[in-house]
């Protein structure tokens, strides 16, 4: 049975309802025994990242994903779920040197997007529109013209250049480049998707990305469990 | 950055929750329903129909139209509605945009601003306010009689027949502001025309505001959407009667705006989709 938590953070249905559609048991799943009882688990997720961890908490249920991710079971991150994996985000921190607490799976740091990033365009002006949402395609290699197969199993299947659906404002940046699965192109490379051992998240939203999307999460379903 | 082609759902078109899938089978990047409401004054027909919609189609999908209150948007939200967009209300009263931002974000908040150009006379003696911005001509070339080539953009409501005494741009800013993370933007003056978007508008919305603007209205041809794709910074364009009437495909829309250099998402079937 997969998981779908709710911690109280966005629209789970989708997710639910697209593992439904591929012939898998899904549940929605909210307190720490039916976490537990997961054979693999969804954090998915929209919002803001000091509110996902505050709602984890008030719930009680840091420790039981916690242990879920030490016994091997598949975990896979979404969006926020993603961002919530990471060591920290500088999101509505103080400061950047003082940035707030996340669950600290995979090492590393949740930045957000700037406008500037991709410097300015012909015009003069800053090229991007924060939050990036939209379509944008992935790349399995060092850049998009590496037409490198996917590495991870989460990405199996799919060609360089598919494209999936981004809604973010903020993105991980993993201390360990080696996890990282899938990048895309939104003012420069950023990882869209990692997989560190048992534990795997995309940036980008499956549930809404049709058939590229459906083919990420049957992926997971089908990954060896614990 | 990737161009959207999204598709927005005709009022008694046929089963929403059908067209919404053949629309997602053939690779529309977004699905709008706007204005479904207004034909029925039954609200739980399209809690149920949005419901069948997130069911089936696993895609982003924009619901509007009849949107009152925070309680309206929290329960299209709850049925499935990825995103909600405020029209009328937003204009009546803009804390709903702050309030639907506060709860469900930024992404989800999308607001219709629907401009049409009234003369420059007229808006001042409505309104007694000297205009931010004054244009020369309407889309289609007719200029006013009393006021040769003088123009304000004037926010209207119900489908074009009621004028608000609101700029376009300064509304733009305002909503954005209070927490929009996206306009759609649909000209009054270019609806239905089928000779192309309202290139000037679009390009001044999309000048005024960071967040994606999706360009709507007066789309006959995949030609326009590459105008107004080149020529403004809009994000996506959002056409419904050439898809609806079956002038044009997905597929042969998107190929003709990559062929035109733009990135889009290919339609399923061509190159880069899922491998074999």
């Amino acid at each position: 049975m997969i998981g779908v938590l709710d911690y109280g953070m966005g629209n789970l249905r989708s997710v639910e309802k697209a593992f439904l559609h591929l012939g898998h048991e899904a549940k929605v799943v909210g307190d720490s025994a039916s976490v537990a009882a997961c054979s693999r688990l969804v954090l998915p997720g929209v919002g803001n990242f000091a509110d996902g961890m505050r709602l984890l908490d008030e719930r009680g249920l840091r420790e039981p994903i916690l242990k879920v991710v030490a016994s091997g079971r598949p975990v896979l991150g979404v969006c926020m779920g993603m961002q919530l994996l990471m060591t920290s985000s500088t999101e509505d921190a103080p400061s950047d040197d003082a940035p707030v607490p996340g669950l600290g799976v995979v090492p590393g740091r949740v930045r957000a997007f700037t406008p500037t990033r991709g410097g300015a365009g012909s015009d003069g002006r800053p090229r991007l529109k924060v939050p990036q949402m939209g379509w944008n395609a992935l790349s399995f290699g060092a850049d998009a013209d590496d037409a490198s197969a996917p590495g991870s199993p989460l990405m199996a299947g799919l060609d360089p250049g598919a494209h999936v659906y981004f809604v973010h404002g903020y993105y991980c940046t993993p201390d360990d480049p080696a996890v990282t699965a899938a990048t895309a192109d939104y003012g420069g490379r950023f990882c869209a998707a990692f997989s560190s051992q048992n534990v795997h998240a995309c940036q980008f939203h499956p549930e809404k990305s049709q058939a590229v999307g459906l083919k990420i999460l049957d992926n997971f379903a089908r990954l060896p469990g614990a | 950055m990737v161009k959207g082609v999204n598709f927005v759902e005709l009022r008694d078109a046929g089963d929403p929750v059908e067209i919404a899938r053949g629309y997602d089978a053939a690779g529309a990047d977004e699905l709008v329903f706007l204005d479904i409401t207004a034909s029925s004054d039954n609200r739980d027909i399209t809690y149920d129909m949005v419901r069948r919609v997130a069911e089936q189609c696993f895609m982003p999908f924009t619901v509007g139209g009849g949107i009152r209150t925070v309680d309206d948007v929290t329960r299209l939200v709850q049925a499935g509605a990825e995103k909600v967009s405020i029209n009328t209300a937003a204009v009546l009263n803009p804390d709903i945009v702050n309030q639907t931002a506060k709860r469900f974000g930024r992404c989800a908040t999308v607001v219709n601003i629907d401009p049409k150009r009234v003369p420059y006379d007229d808006f001042v003696a409505r309104t007694g306010r000297e205009p931010e911005w004054v244009g020369s001509a309407r889309p289609d070339g007719e200029s006013s009689t009393a006021n040769p080539g003088r123009f304000v953009l004037e926010v209207h409501t119900h489908g074009g027949r009621t004028p608000t005494g609101i700029e376009a741009l300064p509304y733009a800013r305002e909503v954005v502001e209070r927490g929009a993370g996206e306009i759609i933007l649909t000209s009054m003056d270019a609806d239905g025309t089928k000779v192309g978007y309202d290139l000037e508008a679009t390009g001044l919305v999309a000048d005024a505001v960071d967040v994606p603007v999706v360009a709507s209205g007066g789309c006959g041809s995949p030609e326009h959407m590459i105008d107004v794709l080149q020529q403004t910074r809009a994000d996506a364009v959002l056409a419904a009667s050439i898809f609806h009437y079956g002038t044009y495909s997905i597929a042969q829309t998107k190929q003709a705006l990559a062929a035109a250099g733009l990135a889009v998402r290919p339609a399923p079937g061509a190159q880069g989709v899922i491998g074999t």
